[in-house]
């Protein structure tokens, strides 16, 4: 029984201590961290299962695919190589000691002869003066040596590059040193925390104030890493640690204040640096500590270290003029506040309103009139959703200003119903005031028949005056038609009018149809342009004023597809950032580092210095002269040896013949 | 006791590094330490306690790179001059890269990397000329070619340092920032590498090989310039505004170098151990060098690759901890630093403590090229992270 265990054991210890099992796990180690790589960690776990479907999205997530870096196999792999590495050490390392004590100064004549270096040297010198130039030769060339002296002969055993050897203790003691340190930061403890039911991370969207005990950790924690965003003027006395798809609230020991944040910029708008001015409440000190951290400039207070990770809005308030696209109501001027989400009552039906976030640059390509791409500031935009009462949204990116494209300004709304899709514009002329009313008022004109009629009777009796069409009852029937049709283009489009054709007229028909009726309604929207320009004191139109109602009819043609009831135009804001701020304590981190340079000097001890020995026996003849054995050998660089070995059986050669002679 | 001391001075009391030195390898650090003397003085006040450690730090660095190898002697004179010649020919005013002569033609920073380019892409050809032709006047062009690219290269690069001053003082940054950047720097380490290797083993018959590799780079960079008007000098991003790019970026680009010089020298030892085997006296097996000695170039090259690459791991461990908040982060980039880093832990270890060699390893060395491809290239165009930097 007892043999077989012991030799379970030693098998055992052989087996992590081997070279296969070293390489396996190095390769092993590579292959995962690949997943990690291609697979986007940590993302909500529903963009997960949307990605994968349900059969999948369950499998990979046992496998802990989600977060691979933490997953219990690719742990065990990293234990596995720290122990292989310790094993390993602790079995090479009495056999280096041995071989750095030993000189082998009782090597044999014939396994000195069997090395791939050796050489026989014959000379007539006394034995004293040929152990005065073997000593001298191996001191200049820096050996350590022993002489052993025989009945037969004497052997000088020497050897030099014992660095090779610290080299490979520092580079695999490094290697522990280094994984113990990482070991001391990780999650390891929060993991063992939640297997065994004492932590559980929140998934929920709530204030940290509302987050149950299950998901906190206290001041003491050894160590974390998690971050927080504070708004401009505020206090945050906690950090959110993200696991998985949720998160865990860390309690800080102190308060951080956030009183300004800054974005520097370069003279072309990229920016240049990001910097919080931060205060330090701490109830160990009386007085708050104030200080600048920005990126690259981290502040370190009593071991916790903090960066300047990120930036976003921290509740801007934002004034809004909601401009229904339907005359019958009227404007609303709302105010908000980013992140807080408002109900607001629309022609038909209640909206809720959330502002997502606020944006003060908007550095974007743009094109200009020659077709040449360059980066310009669009000014500030608001993104928000509009959700029905479904629950379905949609998400507007409004900006404040009018943007130039192709040399005409537009106010400019991007819509998209999720996240992932691209957004599609409503580019709405902006006027000679740079506002949006012009465009309203037409569009309100259009929708009101009493002022359409009024428009296209004046214009009809105009060009009808001595056409022989001038019929009353035809007069009459044209502007009824020209009434319906632009009724039916504000509210529904092109689009709209087409399909009405197309219930109305035999397929065959539809197009000379609709090419007819088109020309009527155009007649009728320029007469209903010209009357709303007229209404200003304007009666001659130039070029520009036949572009604006191009583009305004652009962009009636596509509010049938944008999805909201108003235009939502930001009047006013008040700015307000929050810094983003990362916080770490790592106590391993100095270990790492120690380990890091163990490795670094090991690394290059093992490589640059080369292990080598030298013997020099040394045997009288019967005939008076000796024989002088020189042999060598070296872990590295044989070629490198060849060269060196050769050399100095050439210099013995020469010395030993040279007092001969 | 009568030693003969003189017989055995010959080979075993070697001269010292001292005593071999000649006058030029004196004049040569004299005028190190007086141009480092010279920027110090000249600009200490814009200088960090970081810089200034640098450039002490520097001076017994390059002087003993130098004395090490001699040919970095002439080599540096020879960017110094130009690089201070191009910066002259500026006068203070960037307006002046299309307007003069010298710098339109040669010597502003673009001229100066397409000069190198094109000599690069030539010093390839005379190599290969040289191999089939089988003759030494070829071959030993093409070192030259090589040289002269490596001038232009390195002086490219600091004279687009000084114009990134010129562009606007607060772009003002060492030219290791972006893809278009670190291309040149690619070309310039692993020509000079390949090149030590060439003296010490005496031999110019890998030169087209390892050149390939800087061609298809060189072959890029262009691509890059010209289609993504990549060459254009921009700020830098908050992110890297660190000392701790200066280094570890440069000691990342000795690892990748010589990860590459390895694959190549693979290269040629897969085509010579099929020519070996197929015809022993072929005319290929005659011309390439032999195994061992491939094998043992490509080692030492893994070796130096090895140990600079962990130090440029390190380094960027050492900056995400001061710019990211933590020294490990699992960042797409950083991972393939680390898969890139087993993998030739994993070869190291086959072939120094198992002996193996042969065809496996080689291609093994080639496949570690593509990893290392991946985790440099590839990382930044197809996956997103922290290093989203240096976008195609
Ligand atoms: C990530 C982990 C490891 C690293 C970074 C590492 C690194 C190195 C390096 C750089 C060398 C020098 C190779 C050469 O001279 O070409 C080496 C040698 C060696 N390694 Fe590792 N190693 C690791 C893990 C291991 C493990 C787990 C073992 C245990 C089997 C091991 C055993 C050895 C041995 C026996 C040598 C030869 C030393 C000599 O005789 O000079 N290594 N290692």
């Amino acid at each position: 029984m007892m043999t077989n265990a012991r030799s379970t054991s030693s098998r055992l210890f052989h087996f992590l201590g081997s070279m296969n099992l070293a390489i396996t796990l190095l390769v092993l180690l590579a292959i995962a961290s690949v997943i990690g790589t291609i697979l986007q960690q940590n993302k909500p776990y529903t963009d997960y299962e949307v990605k994968f479907g349900s059969f999948w999205f369950e499998i990979y997530r046992m496998l802990g695919l989600y977060d691979v870096y933490s997953a219990i196999w690719f742990l065990v792999i990293l234990a596995f190589l720290i122990l292989s590495i310790t094993v390993c050490v602790i079995r090479y390392t009495p056999g280096i000691l041995r071989e750095l004590r030993h000189y082998r100064e009782s090597a044999k004549e014939k396994s000195l002869l069997a090395m791939k270096h050796h050489a026989v040297l014959t000379t007539n010198l006394p034995n004293p003066d040929i152990q005065a130039i073997a000593q001298q030769a191996l001191k200049s060339e820096k050996f350590r040596f022993r002489i052993a002296n025989n009945d037969s002969h004497t052997t000088l055993a020497a050897m030099s590059g014992a660095g090779n050897r610290w080299g490979y203790w520092f580079t695999h003691l490094g290697m522990i040193v280094l994984l113990l340190g990482g070991l001391l930061d990780s999650r390891l403890p929060l993991m063992l925390a939640e297997w065994q039911g004492k932590l559980k991370p929140e998934t929920r969207n709530i204030p940290a104030s509302e987050v149950p005990q299950i998901s906190r950790l206290g001041p003491q924690s050894f160590a974390y890493r998690g971050s927080v965003d504070v708004p401009e003027g505020k206090r945050a006395n906690v950090i959110f640690l993200n696991v998985r798809d949720g998160y865990l609230v860390q309690r800080l020991p102190f308060e951080v204040e956030v009183k300004d944040f800054r974005v520097e910029h370069y003279s072309t708008g990229q920016p240049k640096s990001f910097e919080s001015d931060i205060v330090i409440y701490d109830p160990d000190h009386k007085e708050p500590i104030s200080t600048t951290i920005s990126v690259n400039h981290p502040m370190i207070y009593k071991g916790t270290a903090i960066y300047q990770a990120s930036f976003g809005d921290g509740g801007s308030e934002i004034d809004m003029r909601l401009r229904p696209f339907n005359v019958q109501y009227a404007n609303q001027d709302v105010k908000g506040n980013i992140f807080q989400n408002y109900t607001l009552k629309a022609s038909n039906a209640n909206y809720q309103v959330e502002l997502k976030d606020f944006r003060i640059f908007n550095i974007n390509p743009v094109t200009d009139e020659k077709g040449k791409v360059h980066q310009k500031n669009m000014g500030p935009s608001l993104i928000f959703r509009l959700r029905n009462a479904a629950g379905e949204a949609i998400e507007y990116t409004n900006y404040m200003a009018p943007v130039e494209i192709e040399g005409r300004p537009y106010f400019i709304s991007g819509v998209r119903t999720s996240p992932a899709d691209p957004q599609r514009f409503l580019h709405i002329p902006a006027d000679s005031n740079s506002s949006v009313d012009l465009f309203f008022n037409y569009l309100r004109k259009l929708q009101d028949n009493a002022a359409v009629r009024k428009a296209v009777t004046n214009m009809t009796q105009d060009s009808m005056k001595d056409s022989e069409l001038s019929n009353p009852a035809m007069q009459e029937q044209v502007i009824d038609s020209m009434i319906r049709l632009t009724e039916m283009f504000a509210s529904s489009g092109f689009e709209g009018i087409q399909q009405d054709l197309a219930q109305r007229f035999p397929k065959e028909k539809v197009e000379e149809a609709s090419k007819a009726f088109m020309k009527v309604l155009q007649a009728a929207l320029r007469a209903v342009y010209m009357d709303t320009l007229a209404e200003q004191g304007k009666t001659e139109l130039t070029d520009k004023d036949w572009l604006f109602f191009d583009d305004s009819l652009a962009a009636i043609a596509n509010l049938p597809f944008y999805g909201s009831p108003w235009y939502v135009q930001m009047t006013n804001f008040k700015h307000i950032q929050a810094s983003g701020l990362q916080m770490t304590r790592s106590p391993g981190q100095n270990i790492v580092y120690l380990g890091s340079i163990m490795l670094t000097i090991g690394v290059f001890l093992l490589f640059y210095i080369a292990r080598r020995r030298l013997w020099i026996l040394i045997k009288p003849r019967d005939d008076g002269q000796s024989d002088v054995i020189l042999a060598g050998t070296t872990n590295r660089n044989q070629k490198d040896f060849d060269h060196y070995f050769q050399g100095l059986q050439s210099a013995f050669q020469r010395a030993l013949t040279a007092r001969g002679a | 006791m009568s030693v003969p001391q003189e017989a055995m001075q010959e080979f075993l009391d070697k001269p010292s590094l001292l005593q071999r030195l000649k006058t030029f390898d004196w004049i040569w650090a004299a005028l190190v330490v007086l141009g480092a003397a010279f920027v110090f003085m000249r600009y200490h006040t814009a200088m960090d306690v970081y810089e200034k450690s640098f450039l002490v730090l520097a001076v017994p660095g390059l002087v003993g790179l130098g004395w090490h190898w001699r040919s970095i002697e002439p080599y540096t004179l020879a960017v110094t001059l130009i690089s201070l010649l191009g910066i002259w020919l500026y006068h203070g005013d960037y307006a002046n890269a299309e307007k003069v002569f010298g710098l339109k033609y040669m010597f502003s920073s673009q001229s100066a990397i397409m000069w190198m380019s094109a000599l690069f892409v030539l010093a390839t050809l005379f190599y290969f000329a040289g191999l089939f032709g089988n003759s030494e006047f070829l071959e030993k062009t093409g070192s030259g070619l090589t040289w002269t690219a490596l001038v232009m290269g390195l002086s490219g690069l600091m004279i687009r340092w000084y114009e990134s001053y010129l562009v606007d003082p607060e772009f003002g940054h060492i030219p290791v920032s972006n893809l278009y950047e670190v291309f040149i720097l690619f070309c310039v380490i692993t020509g000079l590498l390949y090149l030590f290797y060439e003296q010490r083993y005496r031999n110019r018959t890998l030169g087209g090989f390892v050149l390939l590799i800087i061609s298809a780079a060189v072959a890029f960079l262009l691509w890059y310039s010209f289609d993504r008007d990549a060459h254009k000098i921009q700020p830098l991003v908050p992110a890297l505004k660190s000392y701790w790019m200066k280094i570890h970026v440069p000691a990342n680009f000795i690892g990748y170098g010589a990860f590459a010089l390895a694959a190549m020298v693979s290269v040629a030892y897969l085509i010579k151990d099929a020519a070996v085997k197929r015809a022993p006296d072929g005319w290929t097996a005659k011309r390439l060098p032999s195994l061992d000695m491939l094998d043992d170039l490509t080692y030492k090259a893994i070796a130096l690759g090895f140990a600079f690459f962990t130090i440029a791991t390190i380094l960027g461990a050492m900056w995400a901890a001061e710019a990211w908040g933590g020294y490990w982060s699992w960042d797409p980039k950083e991972t393939w630093a680390l898969i890139v880093w087993l993998n030739y832990a994993a070869w190291l270890h086959l072939r120094f403590t198992k002996g193996w060699r042969g065809t496996t390893m080689a291609w093994w060395a080639i496949i570690g090229l593509f990893v290392t491809l991946f985790a440099f290239l590839g990382v930044n165009m197809f996956l997103s992270g922290l290093h989203s930097y240096g976008e195609l």
